[in-house]
């Protein structure tokens, strides 16, 4: 279980204040999951950084507990252009002195996975933008977190792969029991992915609704009448936080 | 391919008109480049131009050597931990418009006018050459890259590794290969004066004789030098900085 209390995270710039964040507190269950949309700029790369351990809150805290392993899949997928794509994914197993016989085995079958397979020796600049996702995905894998932060993992894949991986994310909460955080444009995706489902309004981004989303879980649940009733609850949530803030 | 015979047409090209110069100035301050080539070939065949060859380029490797293995890890570090930069960059700022040349006098006081007084000469000059370009590439790394490392759990030393030093690296080669042309520069005059070894002693012996075949084969096996070690360098950055190749 991780969550986080009362927090507010400001930017200091010279000559005057940028409040991105306010008073956000939320609680993730053990293998549960949350997605977070809002418009762009709201603060949804910031909350993300404050779980994350990157940024401090200014006021508030992040609390974990126990000791998990934590994968993270940065907006920008944060791959190191020097690196090959094995080496991208490796990383994580490298810098824990893990051998290489080990890490070879993992990168293979996450390759396998990613359906990049013979691109292991290419460099990020020569992948797409959504071939570079997959292996940021991938390396965020191969430490086997045991929570997993995402930010917009999925935004540059075309339909069908997108849809596998949803479902791959998925299997990752029901089978390994995954804890989840999302952050993500697409009110399909939260409503599909999120057993809670957070929206931000802007300026300073608070948590303006909570959906609770409890048939989330399924492969099947895409089908199902609650998940189109569930997005439309959301597509009003996120509208009328929108035009809340524009009167 | 197309680029070595590029160079080779450059090389031809010069010739021709260093031939049609000497043709038409006819002064024995020119003589033409079958004459200079013809003899600085048989002071190969002869053997007596090679010790001073070897020692030049010993004296100039050293020396740049000696600048890579100081300026490099400085640089970088100044250049990535900001309380260091701001309190280590003065002294940058200060000692890089010296002339540094005008400590020779120093140098033989402290060190003798043996090699190691040139070799220290050719090292500083090229150490501040190599520590400003190294310490800005590594004070412009993005942010994304450093948290990328965090999220995998990284130290400091593993971040130094995979990428600081990493990035930094291309524009590390360029400030080479500008050092290797004031490297030359600075070994002839390190050369020029307290040694009877070396390229440039060869020249200045011969001016001094007014031999001036033997003078524009000392400059054409200097020239050789400077290309050799161009050559060497341009091979290890197409090895080493392999993804800067593929975009
Ligand atoms: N390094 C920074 N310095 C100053 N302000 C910043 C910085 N990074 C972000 N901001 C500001 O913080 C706000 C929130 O940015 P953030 O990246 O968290 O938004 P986001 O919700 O992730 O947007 P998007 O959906 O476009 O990714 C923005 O208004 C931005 O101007
Ligand atoms: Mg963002």
């Amino acid at each position: 279980m991780f969550s986080i209390k009362n927090a507010s995270f400001t930017f200091a710039a010279e000559d005057h204040q940028n409040h991105v964040l306010s008073d956000i507190s939320f609680t993730i269950k053990q293998r549960s999951s949350c997605a977070v949309i809002g418009p762009s700029g709201c603060g949804k790369t910031t909350l993300l950084y404050l779980l994350a351990g990157l940024r401090q809150p200014n006021t508030g805290s992040v609390e974990i507990q126990g000791n998990p392993t934590v994968g993270t899949i940065l907006q920008n997928y944060g791959l190191f252009p020097w690196k090959s794509v094995n080496q991208n994914i490796g990383l994580g197993l490298e810098l824990q002195r893990k051998p290489a016989g080990l890490r070879k085995k993992i990168t293979a079958e996450l390759l396998k996975e990613m359906g990049l397979d013979g691109f292991g020796d290419h460099y990020p600049g020569q992948l797409s933008g959504g071939m570079q996702q997959r292996v940021a995905f991938a390396r965020a894998l191969a430490i086997n977190p045991d929570i997993l932060l995402m930010d917009e993992p999925l935004s540059s894949l075309d339909a069908l792969t997108r849809e596998r991986l949803q479902n791959l994310i998925l299997s990752f909460r029901i089978i390994k029991g995954i804890t989840l955080f999302l952050v993500t444009h697409s009110i399909e995706e939260a409503v599909f992915l999120g057993s809670q489902i957070i929206v931000l309004g802007e300026k300073p981004g608070r948590i303006k609704h909570v959906l609770q989303n409890p048939d989330c879980g399924d492969t099947a649940f895409r089908k199902s009448d609650s998940y189109f009733s569930q997005c439309r609850t959301l597509r009003n949530m996120l509208e009328e936080s929108v035009n809340g803030t524009e009167t | 391919m197309e680029r070595k015979r590029n160079i080779i047409i450059a090389a031809l090209v010069m010739v021709g008109i260093w031939e049609l110069a000497a043709f038409l100035l006819n002064t024995m301050a020119l003589p033409n480049p079958r004459a200079v080539v013809s003899h600085a070939l048989q002071m190969v065949s002869d053997g007596s131009i090679i010790d001073d060859l070897l020692i030049s380029c010993t004296r100039a490797v050293c020396g740049i050597l000696l600048a890579l293995l100081t300026a490099v890890p400085l640089g970088l570090f100044i250049g990535a931990e900001p309380q260091w930069r701001r309190r280590l960059s003065p002294y940058i700022y200060l000692l890089y418009p010296i002339p540094h040349v005008v400590l020779l006098p120093l140098i033989i006081i402290l060190f003798g006018i043996g090699n190691f007084s040139k070799i220290f000469l050719i090292a500083l000059i090229i150490f501040f050459q190599i520590i400003v370009t190294t310490r800005d590439a590594a004070k412009s790394v993005h942010q994304n890259y450093y948290y990328a490392m965090q999220t995998l759990g990284a130290t400091r030393l593993q971040i130094y590794r995979h990428v600081i030093f990493p990035s930094a690296l291309p524009k590390i080669m360029t400030a080479m290969r500008i050092s290797i042309g004031t490297a030359v520069a600075i070994l002839f005059f390190a050369e020029s004066f307290a040694t009877t070894r070396g390229l440039g002693y060869i020249i200045m012996d011969s001016w001094g004789r007014a031999d001036y075949i033997a003078l524009y084969s000392g400059i054409f096996f200097m020239a050789l030098l400077g290309f050799f070690l161009y050559l060497l360098l341009d091979i290890a950055e197409r090895r080493i900085c392999r993804w800067t190749v593929v975009h």
